[in-house]
């Protein structure tokens, strides 16, 4: 801090902070503002204050007296764990191929998957339906599963592959030098290092599944299986001529903790170089 | 502990490229053996069959009297230290020596004795709760030797273990991993690019060119005894001096001096069938300042009169550089040593030529010397296979 360029750096500090205040309020005003309607009795709803003048928690227990939104709420989280854990598992071994494999037809392997990543998916949503229909998949939790699972792969093989490549291939050979198999090989040596990727992966599956809105609208139908982000749209006020705006508000302010608590979770197990320390440099 | 025995070992890529051609070596049981050669050679893929990393393709490989051609490299019972280490970065330097003991299903006590012997053995034991990232290059190093010792293996493959060390620590490692393999006498393979480790190291040396092995015998023996030119070039530093010669009537003519041949070189070259044209192989201590010759020898050897181009005092004696007008020896060897020396590119026609003189000559940079050299220590090639003429197993 002492000495030349004292000024210049407190200069530049006031400069980034004022930068990333201007990120930050950006970002986080339409959120803070959810959360201030959620909090805002129906009276109030429509003042324009920021400040709720009334606070109440009439829109959250408005949200958990039926079972409209708790039912979304548990498909949400069953539904995104399950794709969740299968397209990670997945994932990890055919990146792991891919990483470390030669074999025919590997660079079709991943064009295909890139394209699978790029296809739109709303063109893909009608005849889903049909298939789903006919296969009766239709309004079940597989019903959404297999799709989000083929959306997320794509992501999932392309982040972990990028992981195990920055895994120098020598401690697997290391690894077989003393006594390991291949399966213990990659258990006890490799799947440690890669655990950053998978988690990082993890979590954008996650995510991905979570907000999704058009297969869960397009492929559900009842109760049974409609994931919260639908359920929000079917929200109504308790008469017809009452603006539902405060039960989506609190719905939205509760779906988004989980998500937070997801992150939270796994960040802490996203330490940045962990493989530093393997190899010579 | 267990002798290890190539048999026409031979490694060919899918894609049909040979990288080892039928290699023979017998490895006595407690011997150190450094194959050595420039990059490319086959040495690491070599090392590596042995390890089991890399399937051998045609010829036998037994560890201890036993075929091991089709075994996993863990029921090879050999350890392997690496180049770059390959220490688990997620373990402690504890864990990562434990490591082997624990896939072998070792009980927690004798884990624990192994480990603090080996770590006693390595100067480990104050870093034994520490993460390979914390350590320094010559830590890390010492904790993949310390790995590999811990289960008392059947023996010990090194590939290139010293190369990522700065030059004052290779040399410190060097001395240690000699007096290691002493005190264990376990069968060590050790693959190294430099010739100084191959010279320092180890029982014997294995010289590879592309694939294909050169000359195995002690360190010594290479050196006086170089079976063909490149092992001639490869081992020793300075590398030795290559001149073109002819053989007219017994004696030798090239830019450096005409000289008879001694009786010895003369039977040996008779009996070789000697073409003409020969490249004259002589290393730098073979010369010497001729003022300081006695008269008697003075006859007995070559002389010639250039200007020193370069001369560097080293305190104990003087190299001096000559830049010779003439052709170079050509030969495919000696082009391929140049490459891999990275000299292949600097400009410059002629001969050059390091010299080593006794300290007390008089050359000085830039002025005329005159320089004599051993006539009974010149080797001969033949260029056109790069042959040695006066080679004698002796």
């Amino acid at each position: 801090m002492a000495g030349i360029g004292g000024a210049e750096t407190t200069g530049k500090k006031v400069g980034w902070g004022l930068l990333n205040a201007v990120v930050v309020i950006y970002a986080l005003l339409p959120v803070l503002w959810i959360v201030s309607l959620s909090f805002k009795s129906s009276a109030t709803l429509a003042d324009g204050n920021f400040i709720p003048r009334e606070w109440s928690l009439e829109n959250y227990q408005n949200i958990f007296s039926t079972s409209e939104f708790t039912r979304a709420l548990i498909n949400s989280i069953g539904i995104a764990l399950i794709a969740t854990t299968i397209a990670v598992v997945f994932g990890t071994m055919a990146a792991y191929a891919i990483a470390r494999l030669d074999f025919p037809g590997k660079n079709l392997l991943v064009g295909v998957s890139l394209l699978i990543a790029m296809f739109p998916q709303v063109s893909l949503v009608s005849p889903l339906f049909e298939i789903e229909r006919s296969l009766g998949l239709f309004d079940t939790w597989p019903g959404l599963i297999l799709p989000y699972i083929t959306f997320a792969l794509p992501l999932a093989i392309y982040t972990l592959s990028a992981f195990f490549r920055e895994i120098p291939w020598e401690l697997e050979k290391a690894a077989k030098m003393d006594g390991a198999t291949p399966g213990q090989a990659f258990r006890r040596v490799i799947a440690p290092l890669a655990a950053p990727g998978v988690f990082t992966t993890a979590i954008l599956v996650f995510i991905f599944c979570w907000n999704d809105f058009l297969f869960a609208i397009s492929l559900t139908s009842t109760e049974q299986s409609r994931t919260v982000p639908v359920a929000l749209s079917f929200f109504t006020g308790s008469s017809q001529f009452e603006d539902p705006a405060g039960s989506i508000a609190a719905a939205a302010v509760v779906i988004t903790i989980p998500i937070i608590l997801f992150v939270l979770f796994f960040q802490r197990r996203i330490v940045a170089g962990l493989t530093s320390g393997a190899v010579k440099g | 502990m267990a002798e290890i025995v190539l048999d026409k070992v031979t490694k060919r890529y899918p894609d049909g490229a040979l990288a080892v051609q039928e290699v023979n070596l017998e490895i006595a049981d407690g011997e150190f053996i450094i194959l050595v050669g420039p990059s490319g050679c086959g040495k690491s893929t070599t090392l590596n069959m042995i390890a089991g990393l890399e399937d051998i393709t045609d010829g036998e490989l037994r560890i201890g009297g036993q075929r091991v051609n089709e075994k996993a490299p863990k029921d090879r019972d050999i350890a392997m230290v690496f180049q770059s280490y390959a220490l688990y970065p997620h373990m402690t330097v504890k864990e990562n020596m434990a490591f082997p003991l624990r896939l072998a299903k070792v009980d927690n006590a004798t884990v624990e004795k192994k480990v603090k012997e080996a770590a006693e053995i390595l100067d480990l034991s104050q870093h034994l709760d520490r993460k390979p990232s914390n350590l320094s290059g010559g830590q890390r190093q010492r904790v993949a030797m310390g790995r590999a010792i811990v289960r008392s293996p059947k023996a010990f493959l090194m590939d290139e273990p010293l190369s990522n060390l700065d030059a004052k620590l290779r040399v410190q490692m060097r001395t240690s991993v000699s007096r290691l393999q002493k005190q264990l006498g376990t069968t060590t393979v050790y693959v190294t690019h430099d010739q100084t480790e191959a010279m320092t190291l180890g029982d014997r040396v294995v010289v590879m060119r592309g694939g294909v092995v050169q000359q195995i015998g002690a360190p010594q023996f290479l050196y006086d005894q170089p079976a063909n030119l490149f092992v001639a070039g490869f081992i020793g530093s300075p590398s030795m001096n290559f001149v073109p010669a002819t053989l007219e009537n017994g004696a030798l003519r090239s830019i450096i001096g005409d000289v008879t041949l001694t009786d010895r070189i003369r039977q040996l070259v008779e009996a070789a069938d000697a073409p003409r044209e020969v490249i004259l192989g002589i290393r730098p201590e073979h010369f010497e300042d001729a003022a300081l010759v006695e008269p008697a020898k003075l006859s007995a050897g070559g002389k010639f009169t250039h200007q020193v181009d370069v001369l560097e005092s080293m305190g104990s004696d003087k190299y001096a550089y000559f830049n010779l007008t003439g052709e170079q020896a050509a030969s495919a060897e000696l082009q391929e040593l140049a490459a891999d020396a990275g000299s292949d590119d600097v400009p410059g026609d002629g001969i050059s030529l390091v010299t080593r003189l006794s300290s007390a000559s008089g050359a000085v940079e830039g002025a005329s010397a005159d320089i004599w050299f051993d006539a009974d220590k010149i080797q001969l090639f033949d260029p056109s296979n790069g042959r040695n003429l006066t080679y004698t197993e002796r």
